[in-house]
């Protein structure tokens, strides 16, 4: 008793030290937090206040499903349908082509390859995720516009479907890397009772594997079209930027990101184009926003199927 | 954690790099200059780059001096220029009477100065057969009514037309002028881009892509027309004998799609904005509009 005494001292006031720090450290961690907050709400409400008062001038049914986009002529007509099925088609495409080929690869990384083969691969995979959209946008201008047009003899290969195809280069790491961790999370007990059965690898990889880690797959597949969605610089450098509503995915189109980044330079500060572009900016915010929702409660739900 | 200082390390030296930058564009440039002032610039969005170059370089020499420039468009710069709000009203069109009349009304007497010209070409694929066009055939093009090369003397093919955003000063230049056939018989205000134009980002981009696609049509200036696409003579009408875009063509008012750019100023300039619009026009200035891509006076 009175030796620990003796050496309680010296260590009471290094715990309080201790403690201190740890208030303070702690207090930054929640300044930290509450800063995310206050942005993300003042981006909502800085949407909603730039963006709404366009409705008093244009109603919402001819804003959305109105075709005609003229924002600088006399008097000026917004319809964001053009835009509203540009981003649809290019996500279509981003996403038909993504989806194979990252789930794919992802069993391939999880499953089948060994150890030494995944650990170098993955980290080049996630490496993609990091190339600035810019790029992306100039290899697609250079060198998939042209392939785009001779393959599909199209007029010219600025156009949605080449943009989508580089938008699932640029979703295809996400999507890789989030369904890897989702099949590596399968408990093996799944895959040895699967060969229990008889089961050969890939019937225990489309059977067992997969469906196991179907909602994390799930999330995957929505944050990579939350992606496609939001990406700019290279659809405004490859989809082609024209303002009719696109029937098809060879032709040039405008989404919704292209509209904002190429009508805002030249938009009056509280004009009525400035406006329509920021409520377009509040329904891409929407879109994004509900996806990675959604996304995230798939993921949260796949967390909870594997817990014990 | 040797991330972390990996990161730490870079931005220490990109701001030892940026700081040293800083240190010599701050240098003075010249030695006992006492002339300052301050200038206000207001007007065209394509005459900005340009007015923006000189400032930067006037400024350069003369560091006691500082020049705004701002670009909402000519219009509200003429109207800066009647309110008395600007010392400089850069312009890419002419005063209308109308406004000469509201200045004087305001005791605002505006002087017209010429600083340079501006240029559209027109350029298609080397291997389009097309070598001239109509204002009203390209004005057919970009609304849409001609679709096919063919109708235009050309190949059977469709014409990809190609045009700058609504971001461009150019883009609404090349609407009223061609587009819409401003000063022609066929004039009509109420013509748009057609629905199947591209609009692109930037005009590099478009003279590359006109460059790989032998069907593709687009407006670059002057100063972006490269040797991989063809430049088409211009027809002002079907009768007159089609125009290249050149320095000489731009200057002696023959090329259909050019205009002046303008500075106006109350009254002759005197002081500080005199000696600034001198610099403009002294042969130094002049060979940075070729650098903007303009195309200058001599």
């Amino acid at each position: 008793m009175h030796e620990a005494n003796g050496i309680s001292v010296p260590a009471s006031r290094l715990a309080r030290r201790w403690r201190l720090g740890e208030k303070f450290v702690e207090g930054w961690i929640y300044l930290a937090g509450l800063l995310a907050i206050v942005v993300l709400l003042g981006i909502i409400i800085l949407l909603i206040k730039e963006g709404v008062p366009i409705f008093f001038d244009t109603p919402p049914w001819e804003f959305f499903f109105g075709t005609k986009w003229y924002p600088v002529s006399e008097p000026p007509t917004f319809g964001i349908m053009p835009f509203f099925i540009a981003t649809l088609w290019v996500t279509v495409v981003a996403t038909a082509i993504s989806v194979p080929i990252g789930v794919a690869c992802a069993a391939y990384l999880s499953e089948v390859a060994p150890d030494s083969v995944r650990e170098t691969v993955k980290p080049v995979i996630e490496l993609l995720a990091g190339f600035p959209s810019v790029v992306m946008g100039f290899i697609g201008l250079m060198l998939l516009s042209p392939l785009v047009q001779s393959a599909f003899n199209l007029d010219t290969g600025l156009a949605g479907l080449t943009a989508g195809i580089m938008l699932a280069f640029m979703s295809l790491p996400i999507i890789i890397s989030v369904s890897e961790d989702a099949l590596r999370a399968v408990p093996d007990e799944f895959r040895q009772a699967s060969y229990a059965l008889g089961a050969n690898k890939w019937e225990t990889i489309w059977h067992v594997c997969i469906p196991a880690a179907l909602s994390g797959i799930t999330a995957a597949v929505m944050l990579g079209v939350g992606r496609a969605i939001g990406e700019t610089m290279t659809v405004l450098m490859v989809a082609g930027g024209a303002l009719a509503v696109p029937v098809s995915p060879t032709e040039p189109m405008m989404p919704m990101t292209a509209a904002i980044a190429s009508g805002i330079g030249n938009a009056v500060r509280g004009g009525l184009q400035y406006q329509a572009l920021f409520a377009i900016g509040l329904i891409l915010f929407i879109l994004t926003l509900a996806v990675n929702l959604i996304a995230d409660r798939v993921l949260e739900r796949q967390k909870r199927k594997f817990q014990r | 954690m040797k991330k972390v200082w990996l990161a730490v390390g870079l931005l220490t030296g990109l701001f030892i790099v940026l700081a040293g930058c800083g240190g010599n564009q701050g240098s003075p440039t010249t030695d006992g200059d006492d002339l300052s002032g301050s200038i206000k610039i207001i007007g065209s969005n394509t005459v900005t780059p340009l007015s923006t170059v000189w400032a930067e370089n006037f400024m350069n020499m003369h560091p006691k001096v500082s020049i705004g420039v701002s670009g909402p468009g000519s219009g509200a710069g003429i109207a800066a220029l009647i309110n008395g709000t600007t010392d400089i009203c850069q312009a890419s069109r002419t005063i209308k009477l109308k406004e000469i009349d509201e200045a004087k009304a305001n005791g605002v007497e505006s002087y017209e100065i010429k600083v340079a010209s501006d240029a559209l070409s027109v350029v298609v694929n080397p291997a389009n057969p097309v070598s001239e066009l109509t204002i009203a055939q390209l004005s057919a093009i970009y609304t849409g009514q001609i679709t096919n090369w063919q109708e235009v003397g050309g190949n059977n093919a469709a014409i990809v037309v190609l045009s700058r955003d609504t971001n461009s000063g150019t883009h609404v230049f090349f609407k009223e002028h061609v587009v819409q056939m401003l000063g022609l018989a066929s004039e009509d205000k109420n013509l748009e881009y057609g629905s199947k134009v591209l609009f692109l980002p930037s005009t590099e981009e478009g003279v590359s892509e006109v460059a790989k696609n032998p069907n593709a049509i687009f407006y670059p200036g002057l100063g972006y027309v490269t040797d991989e696409v063809k430049t088409l003579a211009i027809k002002k009408t079907a009768d007159d004998a089609g125009v290249l875009p050149s320095v000489a063509t731009a200057l002696d008012g023959t090329y259909p799609i050019a205009r002046p750019l303008l500075y106006y100023t109350n009254g002759t300039p005197d002081g500080v904005i005199k000696i600034f619009i001198d610099y403009c026009l002294s042969d130094e200035g002049q060979a940075q509009v070729t650098k903007v891509g303009y195309v200058p006076l001599k």
